[in-house]
């Protein structure tokens, strides 16, 4: 059993199909805020492999579970504003999000992707007041998705994978570069060592890079 | 018989056993004097009460609406009533958005006409509630109504008494311990509400941030302070089952 970040849901169900494929062996992947799955490996969830968007995730796991091998990491990650499709507020950068006329998701700040954003709002200057803070980046995406919030920080990942919302760039030098650690949780699980892998392979890196993930 | 009735026994009181296990006794008066649960647990409290008053005032009319009219698609009607009762909790919050959210059907004519939009306020919590606990309150009060002699109420109408008169004075009073556990049940199911508030009303602490929203949270980052809220909710659950199955029901069904 595979615990990943939510924001890998498409890329790690593409490896895990392509892995079958290839004759490998089947792996489940349950996909949750890396927050959430830290708190379930740590009280006992069957996890083989963990996944996580954030190093502080991964550093908790460590702590718990000292016999499991060392993380690495395999990909990156970066901040974007996203916008309902064809942007009718005319959003154009973060400041816009501070407008009393803007309704702003973002994740709560125990998620990775929750305390990312809070660090770039806070790199540029934008005192914001979100009308919702979400479990996880899949939950921000979707209220955008459904017209619900006006807008939302998500990762970049996550945008371009989105039909229904546009997507503003954040400025590099507020963006905040999101690393993605690996680890497998038993030294002794073949499965779990040949899904890592084979997300390390080159492989994988083509379905990372497919899917926007940048390399470490 | 008797060794899967104590199984049964065992199964529902190991996890509360196991809570109490894991409170971190000695840190209680840091983990209660801790402001976002109480925040949470004030919340809870107004919203849920409030909940269950609306719940109430619309309730009864539907629970003797299906109890004693007879109509076309009755049967309908109350499904329908009930659904949400065993919906997904998160399928009702869905249901809601599509309905009151800002791209709903009746959601985005009160954006438009009103500027009024309710996802992510405290009324939309409200809102989650009623919908997935009042069909407790339904339920147990038609059932009860449908127990009682209807020749009383048709004594009443002989004598000229008008109909809200009759459910008001003739009626209601009769079902009255089925009235109190009605409200204790949707209260309860008010209280526990999850899935719902967090699709339709979001989470933001003191406007949505409920006390079962703010435990699952606590639970990724504080684990003593989940245990804690876990343990309120138990106990204010506890106290309000047997406050009454041995008061309120108890007294009230012996005078009857």
């Amino acid at each position: 059993m595979v615990f990943a970040a939510a924001s890998l849901t498409d890329v790690f169900t593409q490896i895990a199909a392509d892995l079958e494929a290839e004759g490998g062996p089947r792996v489940t992947v349950s996909f949750a805020g890396s927050s959430t799955l830290s708190a379930q490996i740590i009280e006992g969830a069957p996890a083989d492999v963990f996944a996580s968007a954030s190093l502080v995730q991964m550093e908790e796991v460590m702590r718990a579970r000292p016999e499991a091998g060392a993380p690495v990491v395999f990909a990156t990650n970066g901040l974007v504003i996203v916008v309902e499709r064809g942007n009718p507020l005319g959003i154009r950068d973060v400041a816009d999000l501070a407008d009393d006329d803007v309704t702003v998701a973002v994740a709560d700040a125990q998620v990775p992707v929750g305390a990312y954003s809070a660090a770039m709002l806070a790199a540029a200057g934008v005192a914001l007041e979100p009308v919702t803070l979400e479990f996880d980046v899949r939950g921000v995406l979707t209220k955008v998705e459904l017209g619900e919030v006006d807008a939302g920080v998500v990762y970049a990942t996550d945008a371009s994978s989105s039909d229904g919302v546009d997507s503003i760039a954040v400025p590099d030098e507020f963006d905040q570069q999101a690393e993605y650690p690996i680890v497998a949780l038993s030294d002794d699980d073949a499965d779990a060592q040949a899904f890592i892998s084979y997300v390390l392979s080159d492989a994988g890196r083509v379905r990372l890079d497919e899917f926007g993930f940048g390399a470490p | 018989m008797l060794v899967p009735a104590l199984l049964a026994i065992a199964f529902f009181v190991l996890p509360i056993v196991g809570l109490a296990s894991r409170v971190p006794w000695s840190d209680l008066r840091r983990l209660v004097s801790d402001d976002a649960s109480r925040e949470a647990l004030g919340l809870s409290l107004i919203t849920s009460l409030t909940a269950t008053v609306i719940a109430t005032l619309f309730g009864l009319p539907l629970a003797w609406l299906l109890a004693r009219v007879q109509f076309p698609g009755r049967r309908l009607v109350r499904s329908i009533c009930t659904l949400s009762m065993v919906l997904p909790p998160v399928v009702a919050g869905v249901a809601l958005l599509a309905a009151l959210g800002r791209r709903g059907v009746v959601g985005a004519r009160l954006d438009a006409w009103f500027g009024l939009a309710l996802p992510f306020s405290t009324p939309a919590v409200v809102i989650a509630q009623v919908f997935v606990a009042m069909p407790f309150l339904v339920l147990t009060v038609e059932s009860a109504i449908v127990a009682t002699d209807p020749t009383v109420e048709e004594a009443g109408r002989t004598l000229g008494a008008s109909p809200f008169y009759l459910f008001s004075r003739v009626t209601l009073p009769s079902v009255r311990p089925a009235i109190v556990a009605g409200m204790v049940l949707t209260w309860a199911r008010a209280l526990g509400e999850f899935g719902a508030t967090i699709t339709f009303a979001g989470n933001f602490p003191g406007t949505t941030r409920t006390l079962p929203i703010a435990t699952y949270l606590a639970l990724e980052s504080d684990i003593d302070q989940a245990l804690l809220m876990s343990l309120v909710l138990v106990a204010v659950s506890m106290a309000v089952l047997i406050s009454m199955s041995d008061r309120w029901t108890g007294v009230v069904g012996g005078r009857r």
